[in-house]
């Protein structure tokens, strides 16, 4: 059964959503980030940008699971949330912490793995949130889209494991992470099998 | 007066009920919005608070002694303007207390640093059991203004009080076997509350070779900034080897013995391919995950270069003439 359809949910997402950006914007010049406000810059961002993405890609399997259909319509607001955070998150890296010293971020990116993995994740997330619109899902198609908007997935995989290796050793708190996106994963695979079974006994029913 | 009932407004100021009802459903969509913006944002801001959570609740000195400075400025102090006192006791690595940094300030009221004894044995000619106060009253307190520079790319400038490392070994007198000093740090869950998270193998442990254990920058730390040391920065009683990266300077400590062997050491045998028994500041060595190359000094916002053995290459340097500083890390 179709949601009703909740005017505010998408704005009020927005809004919510940016609302810890702009406040690091002004705690951070105004000192209240703590003595390394760079590093808590840098780790909030991040884990937000994986928080809000996880988000997204948790629409589908609620909507499967609950057969509400508002998650559908606020995949797209929780996306592009995930994509400004990771991109926030890589700009205060290069600009903030690394002063745009463009021969150590290239080399972190070449030589170092967890710095690897990180930046490809925001580079699947850019032509994810430049075919957000609905003139690019026209423009796609929608079975290509979705295939296109699958890399998301992937996205998140990568931003769990920078999230691991960044980590000097208690492992909890990105492994928590990876167990909310294994159960993504489980609840769309399941579905997936129901799908294919139906298909299954559907042309099993026809040939007969 | 007139006692004439206040006329109805006309027709044409009546609101038209279709209006009416769609005011109604604007306001309540605006607090659905409201509600659901402040919620989102509180959500968000809860996930991500661990960061940024503020220190207002924390008094930094209550009840620190101020110590007695036997000598200051002596030959190894740095000019470099000091880490404020706020900074050096809010954010510490101490995992015995929490794994963020504001975790040991926050937390570290359990430790309980008197009464404190530490064992000296091994391989010593006097070995001892002596109370920390004793221990200290051995030694006149010196202030040292050291960089410390952490193995995670940040640094300090702290104006240490302690004494020469070097001068307690010899008062307890090594012998001929003694090549190696080991360090523990205490071993009691209900001070220490990380200690019943599995984290690393507890309790802490480190170890310096005898030779960088005499040589007289190496400070056994009583205090900082003039007084006792808080118990995030290691109460009662710390090390501190300016030239290694900082997860080197064990705190707390409760016993010092003298070993012919190499004593195995914490972080190395919780990441071997990260961290070395060496652990000399080295800009030349990446740590596999990140460059050493600079570090951010707390409180500037421009990355620095890191210097070979943190600065104090023309004192320490000779005590690895020959040895490869890349395999050694």
């Amino acid at each position: 059964m179709a949601s009703p359809p909740y005017p505010w949910l998408n704005p009020a997402l927005t809004a919510g959503g940016l609302a810890p950006l702009l406040m690091l914007a002004v705690q951070g010049p105004r000192g209240d980030l703590g003595p390394n406000a760079i590093e808590a810059a840098l780790n909030q961002t991040g884990l937000l940008a994986l928080v809000l993405l996880l988000a997204s890609l948790a629409c589908t399997p609620l909507r499967l699971v609950s057969k509400w259909t508002w998650p559908a319509r606020v995949r797209r607001t929780l996306g592009l949330l995930a994509f400004t955070y990771a991109a926030s998150h890589f700009l205060v890296y290069a600009v903030l912490d690394q002063g745009l010293a463009l021969g150590a971020i290239l080399e972190d990116i070449g030589k170092r793995p967890f710095i690897t993995v990180g930046f490809t994740a925001l580079v699947l997330l850019v032509p994810l949130a430049v075919t957000s619109t609905n003139r690019w899902v026209r423009r796609l198609g929608f079975p290509r889209w979705q295939r296109l908007h699958r890399l998301a997935y992937v996205a998140a995989v990568l931003g769990v494991v920078h999230f691991v290796w960044r980590v000097k050793k208690d492992l909890t708190e990105p492994l928590v992470y990876g167990a909310v996106l294994a159960l993504l994963f489980a609840i769309r695979g399941a579905e997936a099998l129901r799908k294919r079974r139906a298909r299954a006994a559907m042309a099993a029913r026809n040939a007969a | 007066m007139s006692d004439k009932p206040p006329a109805e407004p006309p027709s044409s100021e009546v609101t038209p009920e279709a209006l009416y009802l769609r005011r109604r459903e604007f306001l309540k969509n605006a607090g659905l919005f409201a509600g659901t913006a402040a919620a989102v944002a509180g959500g968000l801001y809860l996930l991500g608070r661990k960061q940024t959570r503020p220190m207002d609740a924390f008094v930094p000195d209550a009840g620190l002694v101020d110590l007695p400075v036997a000598k200051s400025k002596g030959p190894y102090d740095t000019d470099e303007p000091r880490t404020p006192y706020e900074d050096v006791t809010t954010y510490n690595n101490f995992y015995e207390f929490g794994l963020d940094k504001n975790d040991p300030a926050r937390f570290a009221h359990t430790l309980k640093p008197r009464p404190w004894t530490v064992v000296i044995d091994g391989e010593v000619h006097k070995p001892q059991t002596v109370d920390i106060d004793q221990l200290t009253s051995w030694f006149p307190l010196e202030e040292r203004v050291y960089r410390m520079r952490c193995v995670e790319a940040w640094s300090m400038v702290i104006p240490w009080l302690g004494f020469p490392l070097g001068e307690l070994l010899k008062r307890v007198e090594p012998t001929s076997h003694a090549r190696y000093v080991a360090f523990t740090t205490l071993l009691d869950p209900e001070r220490m509350p990380g200690q019943r998270r599995g984290t690393l193998d507890w309790p802490y442990v480190e170890g310096l070779r005898l030779d960088e254990a005499m040589h007289p920058l190496t400070l056994m730390a009583a205090g900082l900034y003039g007084r006792q040391l808080p118990n995030q920065n290691g109460a009662p009683l710390r090390l501190v080897v300016p030239w290694k990266y900082g997860f080197k300077g064990i705190k707390s400590i409760v016993r010092i013995s003298l070993t012919r062997e190499q004593p195995p050491t914490t972080w190395n045998l919780a990441a071997p391919e990260e961290y070395g028994f060496y652990a000399n500041v080295n800009p030349a060595v990446s740590h596999p995950r990140w460059s050493q190359a600079t570090e951010r000094r707390i409180g500037e916002l421009e990355r620095r270069p890191t210097l070979p053995f943190n600065g104090y290459a023309e004192q320490v340097a000779h005590l690895y003439a020959g040895l490869d500083l890349r395999r050694n890390y």
